[in-house]
Parts: structure tokens; C-alpha cells; sequence
């Protein structure tokens, strides 16, 4: 009961301070809106691309809104060392993070919805498997977030955890396979594709769009989950060492 | 005193070192239920680093602490419902009201919405901050801000209080109202642990006071008791016309009784096991050009205690206070 009241007001207080903030909701919608354009035009293809750019474009919004927030709410406030008084709450440090995090999945989650939202003005949607992409978004929300903080509380600064967000989210985008199937990648560079969790997202995503894809569902999604725990469970071990001395 | 069986927080051989510093050197100490307990010593002395071990905030390397019976060195999260911290900088949100902050802390501790609103307002009424209230802490003045992280710490009632120096770096009326705030918490029940470097501080608070030098405690004892040591000393600061060199010398080569110091800003103090004269000295420092504007006797303080406990200069002390631009 008590962790439930600490849990809720964590998520509520970082919900108001950050994620509501209108710099935030505007950069939600506009963002994922300047690269559909983007895409769209690029394209040359017309209404017919829309449903092709979607998986690309929903990820990269999730990716860019849950891994841009994390620096935010937790490498700023551990600077100022507001992040000490959570340290010293009475909650383990699983909820207390899970806390912080919740706000970042769900402004993730609606970042995706945003180009969907979009697409359905002008393409038809009734080919979606809504039943597997809801859950890939979720997933990958959560995977692009344990990312986030993941390196937020790998850093010291706040200009820290963004550059190494970029050098992080910017390959990962190229080789997951959104753009260029992963099978067409060198045979180099593949390893480094299963190594990331969103080549597992972006399958799942494909998969409930075009019903293309090229790994078990099931496979994937045990993936995703595998890289949620392991990113979570790193970031914990380093706040235990780095933050309590 | 308070019978042993009272022991509240209990400390024993606790050491934490950073690389090459020792920051914490076996300490072991207890302090009993409803007590101000004092925590003195210089900057880098360890007092902040043994607060953050008593609290969680960094793990021993050896030693126990036991809060209520407890054992939380391995696991602090088991007493951290029991505490109340105030950090020795003011860390809440800056982004949030003053109220806000007050019922966010109170829901940390998961208490229920009504409580914490009620609690809040009584908070900002005894602290004088109900017309700041709405107002978002980043625009508080300094005092302000040490007041509202003070009203942070003990929003969930909390039966032990760590105040970290605080007082350090605002202005004498705030310094003044936070520490009858903290005499009124104590005498209300809560035991406090107090570290702070202001001696005069200490002296008037705690009821008991260990030194802390280089990691070490060098003395535990109560207030009454380490004031005892004052007794039997006299002392008169002379203010002078102009600093003369090798005055102070000179002094106790003609009153071989007497230990003299020079301050600075033309000044000499004088101490003595036997009472002390103002007369022959005044001649003296005429003799050698120097007018006497002022002679003043001083009640030995526990500021003298701690210099002749620990070796450590009074200015060193007083260094670090004007460093801070703080005025007392």
C-alpha cells in the first residue's frame, strides 16, 4: 500500500514536471509527424507508402521520445541531487526505478500512436494484427527505455547521456532492419543486428503491418523481454555501485 | 542521562575510505532515544560520509549500525521508514511549489493523500512559509529553501532526524529560527543527530557532542561535561591600536602565567589558569606604543574545549566559516 502511494506520486510528479511540459508534447507530436514527412516525400510513392514508412517511423519516435526523456529524469536529478531523496525513500530501488521509468514507457507508447493516428486519415488500417503490434509497442517502449536509462546512469552529465544515447540510437536505427532488411546486411554487421533489441521490435512490427517477418513471433517477443530484464537489471547494478558509494 | 537501554542508533567500528583517504576510521558511538547529539568538526572531517553510511547513502566498509535494534549497514532500506534526512544542501525540486514538495516527500513515505495535505500545511505554518506556499522552490531565498528541506525531513513524523549543517551559508535571523526550530523538534521528542562545524552551534543545542578529526572520534562526552574543562580558565581579548609584531612573545616572557595569542585585526588574547589582571597588561602595551581601546573578559568557551581536545586551531574553524560568507 504504502509502496503503491511512493509508486504512483514518483510517476505523477515526473508525468507533470517533464512529460506534460508542452516543450515535451509538442516535440511527441512533432517529431514523429517530421518524419513521416519526411519519409513520405521522400518516398515519391504517394498515399501507397504510408503503411510501408509506418514501422520505421513508429519505432523511430518511440526510440527517440523514451531514450531523450531519461536524461533528463534521472542523470538531472541525480546532478541537482533531488535523485538522493528517492535514494533515501523507503522503497526498494526495483520500484523506485520501475517509477521512474513507467512515465517514459507511457510518453514512448504515445509517442508511437501519434503516426498511426496519422496513417489512418489516409490509409486503411484494417489489415493491422492489432493484437501483436499493441504489445511491440509496449515492448519497445520499455527496451528503448531500460536503454535510456541505461546509459543515464552509466554518465555523470546530462550532455553525457545524450551523446551517448546518439552514438547508440542512430546505428541502431540503421541496422534493425526498419530500413534495410537485415538480411541484405553485410555478413559482418549482422551479429551486430541480433545484438540490439530493436531488430526483435522492428520484426514484430513488420510482422503486424505487412505480415512480413522473419523471425517467430514468440521469438521475438521472449527477446524483447530477455532485454528489458537484462538493460534493468544493469542499470540497478550500476546505481548500487555508482550512486551508493 | 538516559539509561543504556534507551540506545536509538548504535555504531560501532565504522570505517569507509575513498582511494587513498580515509574518510571514516573505526567509529563507534550510540545515542539515545529524545537526544540532540552533536557531530563536530571540520570540513572533510567524515561527519557528512558517517551520515551517509548511517542513512544508506554509502556503504561501510567495516563496522555495524544498529537503528532501533536493527541492523541496517547490509541492508538500510529496513530503517529508512524511521529517519528523517536533511542534506547538507537543500535538495528538493525546483520545479515544484513549496507545498508540492512538502506532499511529494510525504507520499515517498506512503502516506495517504489527506494526511500529507494536512501535514504540509502545518509544516509551512510552523516554518513561516504559508505565503510561499504556492510559490516554486526554485524561487525561495536561501534560508527559505534550508527551512522548507528542513520541513521535508520530518513530514512523515519521523522519531530520528540527521541534520547535515544546517545552517551553513544563510543569513543570521534564518540561522537563528532554524535553530529554535530544531530545539523545539528535540524537546517535542525526536532524537537529532546535528553534524555541523560552528561550534557556538553545538554549544547551545546538543546535550552531547563528539569531536570528529581526520576520521576519528577524539571525544564523546556530554556538553555539561566538556564545558567542565573551561573551568579554572580566564580569559581577556584586548583590542589594540595597530599589530605588533612579536607582541604576543613579548607578553608571556613578562607574565610567564599567561598563554597570549594574537588575533587578526589587532588583536591579543589572553588566557590564564589564574585570574587575570587588565591593569599591569594595559601599561605593558603602552610601554611598547600600543593604546588598548578595548579589554574584554570572555567566558571560556567550547570552542577552547575542542581546540585543546583536538589540536586544531579555532581559526582553521573560523576559515572555513568566513569561506562560506557566512555571517553569524
Amino acid at each position: 500500500m504504502k509502496a503503491r502511494i511512493a509508486f504512483w506520486n514518483i510517476l505523477l510528479k515526473d508525468m507533470r514536471s517533464y512529460y506534460l511540459k508542452p516543450p515535451n508534447v509538442s516535440w511527441g507530436i512533432i517529431f514523429p509527424l517530421a518524419w513521416t514527412g519526411m519519409f513520405f516525400i521522400r518516398s515519391g510513392q504517394g498515399l501507397d507508402s504510408i503503411l510501408t514508412l509506418l514501422p520505421g517511423v513508429v519505432a523511430i519516435s518511440v526510440l527517440f521520445g523514451t531514450t531523450s526523456m531519461l536524461a533528463v529524469t534521472v542523470t538531472f536529478e541525480k546532478k541537482g541531487r533531488s535523485f538522493e531523496r528517492l535514494l533515501l525513500a523507503p522503497i526498494s530501488l526495483e520500484l523506485l526505478m520501475l517509477a521512474k521509468t513507467t512515465g517514459a514507457i507511457i510518453f514512448g507508447i504515445a509517442n508511437a500512436f501519434v503516426p498511426i493516428i496519422m496513417a489512418s486519415f489516409f490509409a486503411d488500417l484494417s489489415g493491422l494484427n492489432w493484437v501483436t503490434l499493441v504489445p511491440a509497442i509496449i515492448f519497445i517502449a520499455a527496451s528503448s527505455t531500460f536503454l535510456g536509462l541505461f546509459i543515464a546512469v552509466s554518465v555523470s552529465e546530462v550532455f553525457e547521456a545524450q551523446t551517448f544515447s546518439n552514438f547508440i540510437r542512430f546505428p541502431m536505427l540503421f541496422l534493425c532492419g526498419l530500413f534495410f532488411p537485415v538480411k541484405q546486411l553485410p555478413a559482418w554487421l549482422k551479429p551486430l543486428s541480433y545484438a540490439l533489441p530493436l531488430t526483435y521490435g522492428a520484426d514484430v512490427l513488420h510482422s503486424s503491418i505487412h505480415q512480413v517477418g522473419n523471425m517467430p513471433l514468440i521469438f521475438n517477443f521472449l527477446m524483447l523481454i530477455t532485454f528489458c530484464t537484462a538493460l534493468f537489471v544493469m542499470s540497478l547494478r550500476n546505481i548500487r555501485q555508482r550512486w551508493i558509494l | 542521562m538516559v539509561a543504556d537501554n534507551n540506545v536509538i542508533i548504535q555504531v560501532s567500528g565504522l570505517s569507509k575510505r575513498f582511494g587513498e583517504i580515509q574518510a571514516v576510521d573505526g567509529v563507534d558511538f550510540s545515542i539515545y532515544e529524545g537526544e540532540l547529539f552533536g557531530f563536530l568538526g571540520p570540513n572533510g572531517a567524515g561527519k557528512t560520509t558517517t551520515i551517509n553510511m548511517l542513512t544508506g547513502l554509502a556503504r561501510p566498509d567495516t563496522g555495524s549500525v544498529r537503528i532501533k535494534g536493527i541492523e541496517c549497514s547490509v541492508n538500510p532500506k529496513a530503517t529508512q521508514h524511521l529517519m528523517g534526512i536533511v542534506p547538507d544542501e537543500s535538495n528538493l525540486y525546483p520545479e515544484l511549489t513549496g507545498y508540492d514538495n512538502l506532499t511529494f516527500c510525504g507520499a515517498l513515505y506512503g502516506m495517504e493523500r489527506s494526511n500529507r495535505e494536512k501535514r504540509a500545511c502545518q509544516l509551512l505554518e510552523q516554518f513561516g512559509l504559508t505565503d510561499a506556499a504556492n510559490r516554486k522552490f526554485a524561487t525561495y531565498s536561501k534560508g527559505m529553501k534550508r527551512k522548507l528541506t528542513i520541513a521535508a525531513g520530518i513530514v512523515h513524523s519521523p522519531p530520528i532526524l540527521f541534520l547535515d549543517e544546517p545552517t551553513t551559508g544563510i543569513d543570521v535571523a534564518s540561522a537563528r529560527h532554524i535553530r529554535q526550530l530544531i530545539y523545539n523538534l528535540n524537546a517535542g521528542g525526536t532524537t537529532i543527530f546535528l553534524t555541523t562545524h560552528y561550534i557556538e552551534e553545538a554549544e547551545r543545542l546538543c546535550q552531547r557532542i563528539a569531536f570528529m578529526v581526520s576520521g576519528k572520534i577524539v571525544r564523546t562526552d556530554t556538553t555539561g561535561n566538556l564545558m567542565r574543562l573551561t573551568e579554572g580558565r580566564y580569559v581577556v581579548q584586548f583590542a589594540l591600536s595597530k599589530d605588533i609584531e612579536g607582541l604576543a612573545d613579548a607578553m608571556e616572557k613578562k607574565f610567564p602565567y599567561v598563554k597570549c595569542q594574537t588575533s587578526p585585526g589587532a588583536a591579543v588574547r589572553v588566557e590564564s589558569r589564574e585570574p587575570i589582571l587588565i591593569a599591569p597588561f594595559v601599561k605593558f602595551m603602552e610601554d611598547h606604543g600600543v593604546e588598548v581601546t578595548e579589554a574584554r573578559k570572555i567566558r571560556p568557551s567550547l570552542e577552547d574545549v575542542f581546540v585543546e581536545i583536538t589540536g586544531i586551531e579555532a581559526n582553521a574553524i573560523k576559515g572555513e566559516k568566513e569561506k562560506m560568507g557566512v555571517g553569524r
